[in-house]
């Protein structure tokens, strides 16, 4: 006879003292971890919930400005700093990690139109509606010295727009043409225009840096390549684009902020077509800004709300809002892709999360370990519908709320009439048009 | 390619000089590679041979991007070095690694983590989706394949009994086993003698650390078995039909001749549960927190203990109910009906999920493995048969025993025991997931007095019975899982690490409503409701249109567009799951299926994916 019997040593299953660490062997035989689905997702569901619950995004407000905040721009060296001109001619440098004003400067009479920092973090330019760009040192000035720009150009117009290159000395002014400028020339080295219009803003693609967007209030979107002094090709569009941003990652691809409350991606070889419309915003869009990622971008709008989409979707993934916040006019997405800023109406600039149940601050290994984790459990379960719906569900407004609802009338209304034309008409003389090419007008090249 | 055999001898030129004139002292590696060179190896070279052997295998090899990390036969190695360029491999010293790569993983070990069906092939569909499931596919094998290589880690050995040639190990007998094991196990062998407060039922915690008991004429006490140390004893003053822990040792049901009582380990009563009254038999449904009491007056009733409320009654409808067990791999109740036929419960669900025939008279007992694929069941007819759980319902085995067996119970590793009168006898199969054989018993033991519970205690080579003399632990070599792991069941854990897990287990509590037959069924496409709804949208889409575009739109020529988008939109498949879990038996389980059993076997549910999308073609 042959026999062994399961027997343990407890000593090497419990710990030696109480200094010691708890033994925890594992056997991963599945047998031994029966109903591995069931409690994956509703280990998912409470990730899914305890989200809600920490989302928290609002971080703090910056409180200073006497007028509206019409541009912010970010410091391209320094992530602490921030950038904001008001609607009274007056700039303003922060702090985000003090969140304090560390500079004022009377800037412009008037609004600021247009702020943009240099490449280097050295100056910024500020355009206002006095007709002058200006050129400021980043640092204030010394005890004793005068608060004074470092260049002024008188121009001939109102310059509505201003955006520097990514690597080169050059900046770009809009208004009524879109002027490219040397740092060091008082007059623009190119003029460019198409058409006879107001163009709103001018934005530099910062991985082919020599191309340009601008949108103008025709309703077009114009692209141009530096190089050359014609514009390269323009878009028709239903309604007027208030302004561009492209994607930092990808070279080709941009989204323009639309007054028809939606967003409109496009790839600069296909203008016919959008590659996504992202549809959420109830009001006029007013200012979008990509993510360092060049995954997700966040838009803002007249309905007192900021939005976040990711770039392949075309419902928005997150909406902010507080009761204090009116119309959002000007958006930013943090160098470090962590945070929001935003600018409105009512002088305040507001800093949130991107991520709205992000926890702050350094992580121990193990708290790491369980947020990759829950991420992973709530991708994985993100389509069944009691998960679902937790994640989506987001307080709105009354306002957004009921408008949300007025538009879906609408829009049901609208697809409603167009099937019934089809049905009473001949068939085949009334084509159903996709909603993505009924938005382009025309492309023009 | 021809020069990295050489690689060894082309090191030290001068020593081939001296290899031509006498033996020079050589280094194992040396050795190696000038005797396969030479072409005459004994023991291990020669697999190095084979491998040379092979290499023209090679370029063959590279072509094929499918990668695939488990070993085909698990015990030749994997060509160590077929896909490593030569270069990087010399050492310093010139030796070759002779375990290059990841280390080979036997099939059958992958296999047992493997979560995905391989047979079943991917739906058509977008080349998007369709790289997103291979890469899913591809990150699962690897999952298994790692938990497979973890294998090694674990510490014990299973037990075994073997007989010295042809010895048969039925006519081995406890002292025998008691003599020849070591004093620690040897002490797990005991005896209580308790005559006095009649036949007793038993339950092992499922850590298996302790033991509770409780005697038809109201003796109830509680032990930390191993050490023997008595939590608490105390009489009841009333008949006890069934006693069973909760999810930790502090908690203790009791169903005593007219009301359910819930005691903590120091024997004080915490609740006394009205509602159930009647009670004959218990089971805990440990990932659920559900107490599932079958009842006299014929009801099946689940209580959820963590918030003490009846989730569900269901009257069974066939009176008497007092043979009751659980599936430990779906949670699903098991009861056995005096008509001979088991049935199968979910609280979800007023109806049986399932209703089995399974015996001419009554049944008596009923007994379901760890895996979940193989139930036992005894009836009055003296049979004891084996059926396959896994769709089917099919009988796998049967035997008639002289007697017949009142009380059946698994264990872990598969084995099945049986009281008989004051007989228990063992069965065992060839491994974990085999049934049980039931020709020869692999064990009997004979009591001092008639069985009246039996139960293997989790983790330990032990079979606890517990019959009308009293309390007979059992040794059973091979019963139990070797090796726990720590997070789930830890016989060892202490204080704090009982506390932890127990806010862990409450924070992960399954609801009841997600019970039902396939337990993965949760993770997996909603085909049939899938369909339903493309069907749906599709009829809306033709009444919307034209008649005369409708042609193109009839719902006969919709079988490929359904197909293609059963997986693109994802979004909305998993509802019914969530609403009505005993749809669990879904279109794979029932592909699985083969054609005859699907004619002849029982007619369990109207439906299946398969029949339903012949229909559409």
């Amino acid at each position: 006879m042959k026999v062994k019997m399961l027997s343990r040593n407890p000593d090497s299953y419990v710990r030696e003292t109480k200094l010691d660490l708890q033994r925890v062997p594992r056997n991963y035989d599945p047998t031994l971890h029966p109903f591995e689905v069931p409690r994956e997702y509703v280990r998912a569901l409470n990730a899914t919930k305890l989200e809600r619950v920490f989302a928290k995004p609002f971080l703090a407000s910056l409180d200073g400005h006497r007028d509206g905040v019409s541009c912010l721009a970010k410091h391209p060296k320094s992530l602490a700093t921030v950038l904001s001109g008001a609607c009274d001619g007056e700039v303003r440098i922060w702090n985000l990690t003090k969140r304090k004003c560390i500079r004022m400067i009377q800037a412009h009479e008037g609004f600021v139109r247009g702020i943009c920092t240099r490449f280097c973090g050295t100056s910024f330019f500020t355009v206002g509606d006095d007709k002058t760009v200006k050129q400021w040192k980043m640092d204030g000035p010394s005890y004793g010295e005068e608060e004074e720009p470092l260049h002024t150009i008188l121009g001939k117009t109102v310059y509505t727009g201003i955006d520097h290159h990514w690597k080169e000395a050059v900046f770009a002014t809009c208004g009524q043409q879109v002027d490219i400028w040397d740092e060091q020339r008082t007059s623009p080295i190119c003029s460019m225009t198409w058409g006879f219009d107001s163009i709103s803003s001018v934005k530099f693609n910062p991985i082919e840096t020599f191309l340009l967007g601008s949108c103008a209030s025709d309703r077009n979107i114009v692209l141009y390549d530096m190089r050359q002094a014609t514009p390269l090709k323009k878009v028709i569009l239903d309604m007027r684009t208030n302004t561009i941003c492209w994607n930092p990652m990808e070279a080709f691809i941009f989204t323009a902020a639309n007054e028809d409350y939606n967003l409109y991606t496009f790839d600069m070889r296909a203008l016919d077509t959008p590659v996504m419309i992202h549809m959420d915003h109830v009001s006029a869009v007013l200012d979008v800004d990509y993510s360092p990622t060049g995954k997700d971008f966040v838009s803002a709008s007249f309905d007192k709300s900021i939005r976040i989409f990711p770039v392949d979707r075309s419902r928005s993934r997150e909406v902010y809002h507080t009761k204090r916040m009116q119309h959002v006019i000007c958006v930013k997405w943090t160098s470090d892709s962590k945070y929001i800023m935003c600018g409105s109406d009512e002088m305040n600039i507001r800093l949130w999360k991107a991520n709205a149940s992000e926890k702050l601050g350094v992580l121990t290994s193990r708290e790491k370990a369980a947020t990759d984790y829950n991420q992973r459990l709530k991708e994985k379960f993100q389509h069944h519908p009691h998960i679902k719906r937790i994640s989506r569900h987001r307080h709105l407004p009354k306002s957004i709320y009921s408008q949300i609802q007025e538009q879906r009338i609408m829009k049901e209304a609208r697809r409603r009439k167009e099937l019934n034309r089809i049905k009473h008409s001949k068939p085949g003389s009334v084509q159903r048009v996709s909603e993505k090419k009924k938005r382009v007008v025309a492309v023009v090249k | 390619m021809e020069t990295v055999p050489k690689l060894g001898n082309n090191v030290p030129p001068k020593k081939d000089k001296l290899q031509g004139k006498k033996k020079k002292p050589r280094r194992y590696w040396e050795e190696e590679t000038t005797q396969t060179a030479a072409g005459a190896s004994p023991g291990p070279p020669r697999k190095r041979k084979r491998n040379r052997e092979l290499r023209p295998q090679k370029p063959k090899n590279t072509h094929s991007t499918k990668k695939s990390r488990i070993s085909k036969k698990p015990q030749v190695p994997k060509k160590p070095r077929e896909r490593r360029s030569p270069g990087p491999q010399r050492s310093l010293s010139g030796a070759q690694d002779p375990f290059t790569g990841p280390a080979p993983v036997p099939v059958e070990v992958v296999q047992k983590f493997c979560r995905i069906d391989k047979s079943k092939k991917l739906p058509r569909s977008e080349t998007k989706i369709r790289s997103r499931l291979e890469a899913a596919e591809a990150q699962e094998e690897e999952i298994s394949v790692k938990a497979a290589r973890s294998e090694l880690l674990l510490a014990e050995e299973p037990g075994f009994l073997e007989g010295e040639d042809g010895e048969d190990t039925a006519k081995i007998c406890q002292a025998d086993i008691v003599e020849a094991v070591d004093i620690a196990s040897a002490a797990k062998h005991f005896d209580l003698n308790l005559r006095q407060f009649g036949p007793y039922r038993l339950n092992y915690s499922r850590t298996g650390r302790h033991l509770a008991f409780g005697g038809r004429r109201g003796h109830v006490a509680a032990l930390d078995w191993v050490t023997k140390k008595l939590m608490c004893e105390i009489n009841v003053m009333e008949a006890v039909r069934d006693i069973r822990f909760l999810h930790s040792e502090a908690l203790l049901a009791v169903a005593q001749n007219r009301w359910l009582h819930i005691y903590d380990n120091q024997g004080i009563e915490l609740h006394c549960i009205r509602r159930c009254d009647r009670i004959t038999q218990l089971e805990f449904l440990p990932f659920h927190f559900l107490l599932a009491t079958a009842s006299e007056t014929g009801f099946l009733t689940y209580l959820d203990v963590s918030v003490g409320k009846i989730v569900a009654a269901l009257n069974a409808r066939a009176g008497r109910l007092n043979i009751m067990t659980q599936n430990p791999y779906n949670a699903v109740i098991h009861l056995g009906h005096s008509n001979g036929t088991v049935s199968l419960w979910s609280p979800a669900m007023k109806e049986p999920l399932a209703k089995i025939l399974c015996h001419r008279g009554g049944v008596r007992a009923v007994a379901v493995d760890s895996t979940g694929t193989h139930m036992a069941t005894s009836g009055l007819d003296h049979q004891l048969k084996i059926f396959d759980l896994r769709g089917t319902f099919q009988p796998l085995s049967a035997r008639t025993l002289p007697q017949g067996a009142g009380h059946l119970a698994f264990s872990q590793r598969g084995l099945l025991a049986a009281g008989m009168g004051d007989v228990v006898n063992i069965w065992a199969g060839q491994g974990k997931a085999s049934p049980p054989s039931l020709e020869q018993p692999y064990l009997t033991h004979r009591l001092s007095g008639h069985v009246h519970g039996l139960q293997f205690c989790p983790f330990e080579d032990v079979l606890g019975v517990g019959h009308s003399g009293g309390i007979t632990s059992m040794l059973v070599p091979g019963a139990a899982e070797p090796n726990f792991d720590g997070l789930e069941s830890n016989p060892y854990r202490s204080r704090k690490q009982r506390q932890e897990w127990e806010v862990k287990a409450l924070l992960e509590k399954v609801p009841a409503e997600l019970i039902c037959l396939d337990p993965r069924a949760l993770a997996e496409v909603d085909v049939i409701s899938l369909e339903q709804e493309e069907k749906e949208r599709l009829e809306r889409l033709v009444r919307s249109r034209p008649p005369r575009a409708r042609a193109f739109l009839t719902p006969t020529s919709c079988p490929h567009h359904v197909l293609r988008s059963a997986v693109p939109c994802l979004g909305s498949l998993f509802q019914v799951s969530l609403l009505s879990p005993p749809s669990g038996l879904r279109s794979r389980h029932q592909a699985s299926l083969p054609a005859k059993a699907k004619a002849e076997g029982p007619q369990l549910y109207s439906k299946s994916g398969e029949e339903e999308e012949e229909g559409h073609g």
